[in-house]
């Protein structure tokens, strides 16, 4: 097994709720090695989200360590937190999170823009990132110009175009149909095959019979921690999803 | 992110909702365009009066007869002469460290005829201290000469519009002129002096030697022995002017044998001051209306500021998605400020365009001196901008504090 990506040491959060404490996560320890497609599950109110933002570094665990690359991130400044977004980790989200009006190529852009990467180097680097998901020709399509799936794509290529060590995808293919949903998890296999670590939040099986290692989580713990040894090839499905259409 | 991509996020959100923006701009560019035109009229309508105050002669104070009491009864002011030749002589005679010169001068009104031309004028019969006095020269030609002066010499200096309309561009110069039919040589045109404080032209004049006018052309009967009608007191220097005015009253009083509480027989007017509380009061209006219009600024300011709370509310979610990608706070902050300022800057610059179109037509229109001060136009811009980063920080800030979750939760 290769270099863990993120490792938690007795991770814990608490969110003060109209007087009360809520344990969102008790003591959680919970390793992901690099090249690794885990899937997070579990019912609303299961921690999942809480686990995600921490993992995500968009927000400060109340106690425990958590470390991402082996550099400890549970106690950083906001500011410090940014940079590690921006340079180590891609978000994807259930509703794409594209600005209306940016085309494709911007949108991709603008990661690279608060890494205060020069001008000149984004727009090649994007439409190199528009390329690798597929969307080639839309760069200069504006969002509400594209379909869900391939505003998904944009939001992939987004989050791709820092080279980072970890893809975070919260619901990725809660908003999109089946078929659709199927080749985002086409995309996210054959990215995951060239070595990109990727970590889906979801509460839908289907999705977590992709991932490589499927992680249950109730009330702020772990409930089960499985490896699945056949996971689903999504190429596959969608080449039968394919003849069945034909027939 | 540099302030160059601040800039252009900037324009691109602008653009998304251009009426909005354009309505947004609207109280700046009332503001900055009310401010320039005030400040303009303000500073044309001083600079007209202190061109007055320079053609009139500074540091002048004007002496004429005032109230004479005859018999318990109290003639009006101007009724009877009282002041002499005399007079003026002792005053810069007495006074000469602080007068430089004392010009008694006899005025009437008079015919004047050139060949087959003739212009109604004023007639101003002076001695030589009247040029000093006035600060006034020869265009062309030559002044009066002592002998002339004393010995009632027949010559006579034109007035700019007179010798326009006498000689209509032609050299008066050694041409002879009758006035009141006496026959008078033009020795020179007087400089072109404009108009007086109450509109008349003080180039409608001709000046000939005040012996010359009380002997040859007026003929007034009340103008007896060495009587003048006025005498103008040119004092050295500004700060001056009080003392003088004090001192030639106390002279005059002692030389009118005037005791005690009797009343002066003469007036004294500081020309001058009396321009100059013009000037005085045409600056405080200029200041009150431009205050007026800097009020608008801040209401316009203000309308920036509550539509940039309603876009940052509106945008929460892309605050958030921004923040999950590596914006820092600092980035947001600076984004938000800067589509504050383009709006007001941008406003401000449609304003002083806006503001020195409308000062040029007001000017065209109804005639009003106006003059734009580059300054003034650099300090609206500048204030513009100044009031984008004012009223555009709050919201900003609020946009940079937000938190990613909650703002990325956002529906």
């Amino acid at each position: 097994m290769s270099a863990p990506l993120i490792q938690t040491e007795s991770l814990t959060k608490d969110y003060h709720v109209g007087g009360g404490v809520v344990h969102a996560l008790t003591p959680l320890d919970l390793t992901i090695a690099q090249g690794e497609f885990t899937a997070v599950m579990g019912p609303s109110g299961s921690g999942k989200s809480t686990f995600m933002n921490l993992v995500g570094c968009l927000d400060s665990p109340t106690s425990g360590r958590l470390l991402f690359d082996g550099e400890d991130v549970s106690r950083l400044p906001t500011d410090a937190l940014a940079d590690v977004r921006n340079r180590k980790i891609g978000f994807v989200f259930q509703s794409f999170n594209l600005l209306a009006r940016l085309t494709a190529e911007e949108n991709v852009e603008l990661p690279l823009m608060y890494g205060r990467v020069p001008r000149g180097e984004r727009r090649a680097k994007a439409v190199k990132m528009l390329g690798l998901v597929g969307l080639a020709e839309r760069g200069h399509h504006r969002p509400t110009q594209l379909s869900g799936g391939q505003q998904q794509r944009v939001a992939i290529a987004r989050a791709l175009v820092n080279d980072p060590l970890l893809l975070l995808a919260d619901e990725p293919t809660g908003a999109l149909d089946s078929r659709t949903g199927v080749e985002i998890m086409a995309l996210f296999q054959r990215l995951n095959d060239e070595g990109i670590t990727i970590l889906i939040v979801t509460h839908d099986p289907e999705v977590a019979e992709y991932a490589h290692r499927v992680v249950r989580m109730r009330d702020g713990h772990v409930i089960s921690d499985s490896r699945n040894a056949a996971p689903l090839r999504a190429a596959d499905v969608l080449a039968r999803m394919t003849a069945q259409a034909a027939e | 992110m540099t302030y160059m991509d601040s800039l252009i996020s900037a324009l691109q959100s602008l653009k998304v909702n251009v009426l909005r923006s354009a309505l947004t701009t609207l109280g700046i560019v009332i503001g900055v365009g009310a401010v320039i035109a005030m400040v303009a009229i303000g500073a044309g309508a001083e600079s007209r009066v202190s061109e007055l105050i320079k053609s009139l002669g500074s540091n002048l104070l004007m002496v004429t007869p005032g109230s004479v009491t005859q018999g318990g009864v109290r003639l009006g002011t101007g009724t009877r002469f009282t002041l002499t030749e005399d007079d003026a002589e002792a005053l810069q005679r007495e006074l000469s460290t602080i007068v430089l010169a004392a010009a008694p001068t006899v005025r009437g009104a008079g015919q004047v005829v050139s060949g087959n031309v003739n212009w109604a004028t004023s007639i101003q019969g002076v001695t030589l201290e009247f040029f000093d006095a006035r600060e006034w020269d020869v265009e062309i030609g030559r002044l009066f000469s002592q002998e002339e002066v004393a010995g009632a010499g027949k010559v006579v200096l034109l007035g700019a519009t007179v010798a326009e309309n006498l000689f209509s561009g032609g050299d008066p110069v050694g041409q002879m002129v009758r006035l009141q039919n006496v026959p008078l040589e033009v020795i020179g045109v007087l400089a072109r002096k404009g108009e007086t404080g109450n509109g008349g032209d003080q180039d409608d004049t001709v000046v000939i030697p005040l012996s010359t006018a009380k002997k040859r052309v007026l003929g007034d009967r009340q103008l007896r022995g060495n009587l003048v009608h006025a005498i103008a007191i040119k004092v050295s220097d500004a700060s001056l002017m009080e003392e003088a005015e004090r001192d030639s009253r106390d002279l005059l009083r002692q030389r009118h044998r005037l005791r005690g509480t009797q009343t002066d027989d003469f007036t004294i007017r500081n020309l001058s001051q009396i321009m100059e509380t013009r000037a005085e009061s045409s600056r405080v209006m200029t200041l009150l209306l431009a205050a007026v219009a800097g009020v608008s600024l801040i209401v316009g300011g203000i309308g920036i500021m509550n539509i940039m709370l309603v876009t940052v509310t509106e945008r929460t979610r892309e605050i958030g998605l921004r923040m999950a990608i590596g914006a820092r706070g600092r980035d947001i902050l600076t984004q938000f400020v800067m589509e504050a300022v383009m709006l007001s800057l941008i406003g401000g610059i449609i304003g002083v365009t806006l503001g020195l179109g409308g000062s040029i037509l007001i000017a065209e229109i109804a005639n009003w001196p106006m003059l734009i001060q580059p300054q003034a136009i650099v300090i609206a811009v500048a204030f513009s901008a100044f009031i984008g980063v004012f009223f555009g920080f709050y919201p900003a800030r609020r946009a940079a504090k937000l938190d990613p979750i909650e703002a990325l939760r956002y529906e």
